[in-house]
This record gives C-alpha cells, sequence and structure tokens, in this order.
C-alpha cells in the first residue's frame, strides 16, 4: 500500500508550515520538490560531524567527507544503473550538465553544418546551449514536431536524423508530461549514426531509469527535483565518450599536472568537476537517493499515474470546455504534469486565485517559449505532483478554479 | 495578508474587460515597440505618434497590442488614458509618481511630481502588496519609455 498520509509526515515543510493558519498544498515538484527529514538531517548532521574538504587533505576528517560526498555518486549510479559510479557528473544542476554537454563534447565534435535534432518540447535548457553553439559555429538545428495531443510526431524521423550528429530529448516534458519512447528514440539515433542525449530531469525523479536499457550516450538531471538539495545536478555519460572530451570548465581539482606551459586532465569524473564541489548537497543527495529507493521508484510511478488518471478526470469533469488540458489523454505515457487554461484566464490571474487557497502552481512558459508557441498559447498555468500528493490535492486545486471564476466575473 | 479585493479592484477589471485603445497603428508614422517580461512571458506592443520635439511634443495616438494577465493589460489601458494628447512633460511627471508608488527604487522626483494626479491609475496601489505582480503593472510604462525615446530620437 503506497501510503501517502506516512509519506507527507516526513515533510516538514508539507506538515508544519502554514499560510493563514491552512497547510499548504503543493503542485509545483515540476519546478522543484520539497525535502524529507532524512535529507535535511543527513545534511546538517555531516555539517555537524563529517565536513571537511575532499581530495585535498590527507588527514582522517577529510578522507571521511571524501566518501560521504563519494557516496553520493554512487547512490545515483544505483538508482540510473549506470555501469560506473565514475561516468557520474556532478554539476550545478541540469542546465549545467546540458552544457558541457554542448560546450565540452560539442565544441569538440561539431562543425560549421552538422545537424544536431531536438523535439519542439524542449525546456530552454536543451534548446539555449545548441543555439549558442550555432551561433557559435553554424550548426544546424532540426526539431520533432508535435502531434495534437502532444506527443512526439516521428512520421519523419529519419528524415529529420539524416546527417545528424545528435539527437537531445526530454524522456519527460516540464510542460505536457509526455513521456516519448525514449529507448526507441536512442536506438534510432544510433542508426542514423548520432550521438543519443537524454535531458532525464522530469524522468528520473517519477519512474524506474535504466540508462543502459536506453543505452543512451549522455543523461541529465537534477537533485533538486527528486527530494535531494539544490545546487547539485548529475551528468552521466559513457565512459569512453567522456574519455575522449575535453574538459569544460577549468581550475582545481579537473588536473592531473600544471606547469607554466600548459596542464593535464584528471581521469573522469574529477576530469569536470573544477573547483570545490557542492559537498554536504552530495550527501544530502545520497540521503534523497535511498529515501526514494525505500519507497520504491517502480510505486511511486504507479501512484503517480493513479493521481494522473484523477486529476485529468476531475479537472475535464468538473469544467469541461472552460479547461484545456495540454498533452496526452493515455498516463502509459504521461507523467502527473497538467499545464492548462482555463476559460479566458490569464495564467497570472489563475495562479495568484489560487495562491490566495494555499494552492502551489506554476504560471507562465515554464521555460519552453518554443514549445508554448507551438500550443498557441503565450502562457499556461502548470499544476505538477509528486509522491506526496493525493487526491485532496486535487480537490483543492479544483475548488480554487470554481472561486476564479466568482473573481472575474467571466 | 493583503486579500484579493485589494488587487482585483473593480475598476482594474473594466480596464481588463474592455481594454480603452487597442489596436494597431500605421508604421510609419508611428513608432512601434515591443516589451515583455520574460519571468511569465507577457507582451505589450505600443503603438505611438507624437506631434512636436522634446518635452513639448504632445502624444497625438497611442495604442496597445499584446497579451497579459489583467494586472498588465489593465495598466496598460488605464495608461493610454493617461497619456492620449499629453505634453511628454507631464507624461514623464505621471510615469516618475507612477514608479514611486510602485515602489520602484531610485526615481528622481521632481519638485512639482507631488501636484501630479494619477487618476484612475491610483487604483493599481494594491499591487505594491503583491511583489511579484510590480513586472505587470510597469510593463507597459517601460515600454512605452522606450517608445517615447525611438519617436523623439528618430534614427535618420
Ligand atoms: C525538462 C527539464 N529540463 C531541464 C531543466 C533544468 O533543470 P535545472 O533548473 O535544475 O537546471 C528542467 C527544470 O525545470 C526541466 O524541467
Amino acid at each position: 500500500m503506497f501510503d501517502v498520509a506516512q509519506i507527507r509526515s516526513e515533510f516538514p515543510l508539507l506538515t508544519d508550515r502554514t499560510i493563514d493558519s491552512e497547510r499548504l498544498v503543493y503542485l509545483d515538484s515540476g519546478n522543484t520538490s520539497q525535502k524529507p527529514r532524512r535529507v535535511i538531517d543527513a545534511m546538517s548532521s555531516f555539517m555537524e560531524t563529517s565536513y571537511a574538504p575532499i581530495n585535498r587533505s590527507s588527514y582522517r576528517l577529510a578522507g571521511e567527507a571524501t566518501e560521504a560526498y563519494e557516496a553520493g555518486r554512487t547512490a545515483i549510479a544505483r538508482l540510473v544503473n549506470a555501469p560506473s559510479a565514475d561516468e557520474v557528473v556532478f554539476t550545478k544542476n541540469a542546465s549545467e550538465a546540458m552544457n558541457l554537454v554542448a560546450m565540452a563534447w560539442g565544441r569538440a565534435n561539431l562543425a560549421t553544418g552538422d545537424v544536431v535534432v531536438l523535439t519542439e518540447m524542449e525546456h530552454h535548457a536543451n534548446i539555449v546551449p545548441w543555439q549558442m553553439l550555432a551561433q557559435e559555429r553554424g550548426i544546424e538545428i532540426r526539431w520533432i514536431g508535435l502531434t495534437p495531443d502532444g506527443q512526439l510526431d516521428l512520421s519523419n524521423l529519419d528524415e529529420l536524423l539524416d546527417r545528424a550528429k545528435v539527437l537531445s530529448f526530454t524522456a519527460m516534458s516540464n510542460v505536457l508530461g509526455t513521456i516519448p519512447p525514449t529507448k526507441k528514440l536512442c536506438a534510432a539515433a544510433h542508426a542514423a549514426g548520432a550521438l543519443a542525449i537524454v535531458d532525464a530531469c522530469q524522468f528520473v525523479p517519477h519512474n524506474v531509469t535504466d540508462v543502459q536499457d536506453w543505452n543512451a550516450d549522455f543523461v541529465a538531471f537534477s537533485s533538486h527535483k527528486m527530494c535531494g538539495p539544490s545546487g547539485i545536478g548529475m551528468l552521466w555519460g559513457k565512459m569512453e565518450i567522456l574519455d575522449a572530451m575535453p574538459p569544460f570548465m577549468g581550475g582545481g581539482n579537473m588536473i592531473d599536472t600544471v606547469t607554466f606551459d600548459g596542464f593535464t586532465t584528471a581521469p573522469v569524473p574529477a576530469k569536470f568537476e573544477p573547483g570545490t564541489p557542492a559537498i554536504t548537497e552530495a550527501v544530502g543527495l545520497a540521503a534523497a537517493v535511498e529515501f526514494l529507493e525505500d519507497i520504491g521508484m517502480a510505486n511511486i510511478r504507479q501512484h503517480e499515474m493513479a493521481l494522473t488518471r484523477y486529476a485529468l478526470d476531475t479537472l475535464n469533469h468538473r469544467f469541461g470546455d472552460d479547461i484545456t488540458i495540454y498533452g496526452p489523454d493515455n498516463v502509459e505515457v504521461r507523467g502527473g504534469v497538467f499545464s492548462f487554461t482555463f476559460r479566458d484566464l490569464h495564467p497570472h490571474d489563475v495562479s495568484q486565485v489560487l495562491d490566495e487557497k494555499n494552492v502551489c502552481v506554476r504560471a507562465g512558459h515554464h521555460c519552453a517559449k518554443p514549445l508554448m508557441k507551438t500550443l498557441g498559447v503565450n502562457a499556461t498555468t502548470r499544476a505538477s505532483v509528486y509522491l506526496y500528493n493525493d487526491e485532496s490535492d486535487i480537490d483543492a486545486l479544483a475548488d480554487g478554479l470554481d472561486g476564479a471564476t466568482d473573481i472575474f466575473g467571466l | 495578508m493583503p486579500g484579493l479585493e485589494d488587487l482585483y479592484r473593480e475598476i482594474i477589471l473594466d480596464h481588463y474587460r474592455t481594454p480603452r485603445n487597442r489596436g494597431e497603428l500605421e508604421t510609419p508614422p508611428a513608432v512601434k515597440i515591443d516589451g515583455h517580461n520574460p519571468l511569465c512571458g507577457d507582451e505589450i506592443t505600443v503603438y505611438l505618434t507624437v506631434d512636436g520635439t522634446g518635452d513639448d511634443a504632445v502624444v497625438t495616438d497611442i495604442k496597445i497590442g499584446g497579451q497579459g494577465c489583467s494586472i498588465s493589460q489593465s495598466s496598460a489601458s488605464m495608461m493610454t488614458k493617461a497619456v492620449m494628447g499629453k505634453p511628454v512633460s507631464e507624461i514623464n511627471a505621471v510615469m516618475r509618481r507612477f514608479k514611486t508608488m510602485m515602489g520602484i527604487d531610485g526615481i528622481e522626483m521632481a519638485d512639482a511630481d507631488s501636484e501630479v494626479d494619477l487618476g484612475e491609475l491610483e487604483a493599481l496601489q494594491g499591487v505594491v502588496k503583491f511583489p511579484v505582480r510590480i513586472k505587470c503593472a510597469v510593463l507597459s510604462w517601460n515600454t512605452l519609455s522606450n517608445a517615447l525615446d525611438a519617436a523623439l530620437n528618430p534614427v535618420e
């Protein structure tokens, strides 16, 4: 039995924090997730008992801290079934991980006229780094379009992949919730001789992830969306590719040696981790992974599929033609993210009215402006769920929307 | 906690439901300037014609295009009423008063500004209590400011 009340009780903010003496209805986990007590405790206890530099000093305390930091890497490798923890590179967030790929691998391997294929439902994090590269050296960007129900239109995939060097796509849309056939897309990329890069920011927190089964080349994601702290993100990559790449940023920790004439790089992953990293955050991340593993990623997905079904049915049933929810209706290919437009109300006004009821949602373009263009809207309101949400949260959202109608007299 | 009635005053909702001076003007003679709020994707277009030069120039027509929330749309609508037919010197004074009311730092008020009557624009005062919405309220004014610059300093 998936016990939401029990899970929620492990999140201090969700149980203890009130505004106007009422609990919060947190429906913005697609943006960032709340943190369980275990993660908070792991981080404070690490700082109270074991905090020290990593990889630099030889005293015992520093060794302890290094081990704690590396345990974060091991936990991530286990969670996504990476063949080796050394293939997990810590970054600041998923955005930095995508920049690392575009700037380090891209600069070394892409030349003018080379083709990079993206999809129309990408987050800016998987668009702008490629556009920067396009400005720098004139690569061509092609876009996989969408079907009317917000799935990838793969009818002309072969054509789009013709001569492509890269296919980079999201494993779950942060706007539509769409979960594309990631394994199939990786295979198609490889068949065309392209690298397969997966933005798994929205996928990893909610699903069983197996980077080997996908046979992806790079996978990027963020700790803060999976119950871990902000300030740390991950790039997993195949060792032979990481090994052959030049570094991204330079500094301490990433070198083998430095002379007046130049430098040589440390082995992967240190090669991509210049400077003092997010040490305490890696410790918190390890605790987050253990927390998720205890509940079970398959169980989390199961729970969210049921909740997604409930949300789609409730909102459509209560509001009919007054609400437009974007993305597929089939919960097998969709996660718990609901972007919608409601009557003629602007998303900012919708979220303002919901905030009055302590319902926290996001309004705007969700860092996916090109997708907004495809959908023919300027902005949407987005509610997104996680393991601590249940049907009462969806009901609170629907009740709040009822209130919006009254205020604007529409 | 400020209530929604502080934000969504009736006059604001009226301008939102029935925006004044919406549309386009032919360019040239009009200038057309776009503004957007990168945070939420609100977009506004100001079309403007002026007659004369410098501070004495008079706004002869203004139209608003684009999309946005009730606050940005009503603010733009009220703004068009406040500036239509007015000299630039007076518009700048209203703009300084308005931005000061919105709690924006670093606006240097002129001596006579305290006399300026904001009229309907006063209704937007409640926005200050909702800091994330201040950007919505000033978007049209910032865009107008750029439009006035463009109209008064045409590139040859
Ligand atoms: C699909 C997707 N990709 C990338 C990102 C960027 O993640 P971060 O802000 O942690 O860098 C996000 C976060 O909103 C996302 O939803």
